[in-house]
């Protein structure tokens, strides 16, 4: 496991070597007058899955929503795969923390939904569909509503519309909090299947330390607000192991306990 | 979640096997058959209220029932909604486009909610009865003035709506139709007019009721025709069983259109409600 402090070496944020797929600069974000962000720089590597993790409140998911072109940042500028981004783009896809899942559309036009506002035609984005709907594993309820599904299943509905656009980056907020323990679980090991698969690169937002620290190639450690980049963690899970032996892994409960306890403080 | 409990065999235990057919449709039909029972005690309420007698003017439910079919068959109350529906139907057309389309552009746009909303509150607070002498004043007795009064009650409702169902249209589907690059128009479109159809409709039907109002309060204000005429009319020559079938009828009417305007939304626009 390696574990780099950011104030420590400034170019610790930037690995090296690999690509990178999302470059952060000098972000700031002001809320009228409270400061939500503060100058983070920071780079996403290409391929790999990157968690934003911090106390409530650190601005996490604003950092997020700033990468997807959501809400404009205060100052500084993202990249993504060298262009600077102003706006929501085709090369990064947004998965909700609600869902925003249509419910008066069945399954099928939900997860169609981005390709369908591309203007592809109707066989060809429904060919798409059905594909990564089989690969959430949903295969069977295509012509569902959404009231119809569980939490879990209806959270599946909005990756695979991530997925169908077919986008270099996925942006998730907190995908799971609204998904039940025994789910989000189950959730995670099918994320962290896709993740192989689809060799995207992920940005992940979550507070929870397990999440992060089993789905996890980096964990970006945000402060309280306003948020600066407090730790970045690689924590060295060997994914081929089976999920419960990784629980039980002596690494991934030290990198759990030393999050902790470098968030602890945050907490009152 | 739902399958296994169909299988452990508790659905049986609420429809037992050994039930006779006539049973199992009682069972399938049992909404509509309680709400034909209600009514059916309603009417039975009613014929009991005109036999004791409340008032001599209180037909009893069977003599306006004779009253309803006679006029039917004599053709008096089909030339009288000849007449009522013209206003009824101009008018409420007309509310309903400029409504909605008002209500969407003000939901849409601060300026154009400045603008406009005031009036409509202003309109739909006002005790519409009180105006229709003015519309008689300046527009005369004839259709124009009668269609006039079914827009003003119509039309302050299905706008205000239409503006209230747009403002709050769910905030995160419209980030996610932005996030997945979605047009101004799409983002319209597909997104915020679905999201609220449901309160569009409502306005709809509340306008459609509005309407109703308007166009009798207008046969009996302004001048009478159609239905407010057969009720003026037989009340005048004291014929109560007549006027109660009219005024029944316009409520029966009224109660039916406005269920085939939710039946046809269901239909149409929320496809997702009609399985729950």
């Amino acid at each position: 496991m390696r574990n780099i402090t950011a104030q420590a070496t400034a170019a610790a944020s930037q690995p090296s070597g690999a690509d990178v797929a999302v470059e952060v600069r000098g972000v700031c974000k002001m809320y009228n007058d409270v400061e939500a962000l503060r100058s983070i720089d920071l780079d996403f590597p290409v391929g790999k899955l990157t968690t934003l993790l911090g106390p409530s409140g650190c601005g996490k998911t604003t950092l997020l929503k700033i990468i997807a072109g959501l809400i404009p940042a205060t100052s500084g500028e993202i990249r993504v795969n060298g262009k600077v981004v102003t706006g929501p783009g085709p090369e990064r896809a947004f998965v909700f923390q609600d869902f925003a899942l249509m419910p008066w559309a069945t399954v099928m036009r939900n997860v169609a939904f981005g390709l369908e506002l591309k203007g592809m035609g109707k066989d060809e984005r429904q060919s798409i569909a059905r594909k990564y709907i089989a690969e959430v594993g949903l295969t069977g309820f295509e012509n569902k509503y959404p009231h119809e599904l569980s939490g879990g299943m209806r959270q599946r509905v909005g990756l695979a519309r991530a997925f169908a656009v077919n986008a270099d980056v996925l942006l998730l907020d907190e995908p799971f909090s609204a998904v039940d323990e025994q789910n989000r679980r189950k959730f995670q090991e099918d994320l962290l299947r896709l993740v192989e698969l689809e060799k995207k690169t992920f940005i992940f937002v979550t507070h929870s330390i397990e999440e992060a620290v089993y789905c996890s190639d980096r964990i970006v450690i945000l402060s309280r607000r306003p948020g600066r980049i407090a730790q970045v963690i690689e924590p060295d899970i060997d994914h081929n192991e089976s999920p419960d032996a990784i629980r039980r892994d002596q690494g991934y409960l030290d990198t759990v306990e030393e999050i902790w306890q470098g968030l602890k403080r945050y907490v009152d | 979640m739902v399958a296994p409990a169909h299988l452990d065999g508790s659905s049986r235990a609420v429809h037992p096997p050994e039930a006779s057919p006539l049973r199992q449709r009682l069972a399938r039909h049992r909404a509509s058959i309680f709400r034909i029972v209600s009514i059916g005690l309603f009417c039975l309420a009613w014929e009991i209220a005109g036999r004791i007698p409340i008032s001599f003017a209180f037909p009893t439910f069977l003599e306006t029932l004779r009253a309803f079919i006679e006029m039917l068959l004599d053709g008096s109350l089909i030339a009288a909604y000849g007449q009522t529906l013209q206003p009824l139907v101009i008018g409420v057309a007309i509310s309903a486009i400029l409504g909605v389309t008002l209500g969407i552009v003000m939901g849409l746009s601060r300026f154009s909610e400045w603008l406009i909303a005031p009036v409509f509150v202003v309109l739909q607070a006002a005790p519409m009865a009180a105006l229709i002498p003015l519309i008689t004043f300046v527009y005369g007795i004839g259709l124009l003035s009668k269609t006039l009064a079914v827009i003003m009650l119509a039309l302050p409702v299905i706008a205000l709506n239409g503006y209230k169902a747009v403002r709050n249209a769910n905030p995160s589907l419209v980030a996610m139709c932005y996030s997945f690059q979605g047009t101004w128009w799409q983002r319209i479109t597909k997104i915020i007019i679905p999201d609220a159809s449901p309160v569009i409709f409502a306005g709809l039907r509340l306008g459609l009721a509005a309407g109703f109002i308007g166009v009798i309060l207008a046969e009996l204000l302004i001048t009478p025709t159609g239905i407010g005429d057969l009720i003026t009319y037989h009340r005048s020559v004291a014929d109560y069983p007549e006027m109660y079938a009219a005024v029944v009828s316009i409520i029966l009417v009224s109660t039916l259109t406005l269920a085939a305007l939710e039946a046809f939304e269901l239909r149409v626009l929320r496809p997702e409600k009609r399985r729950s």
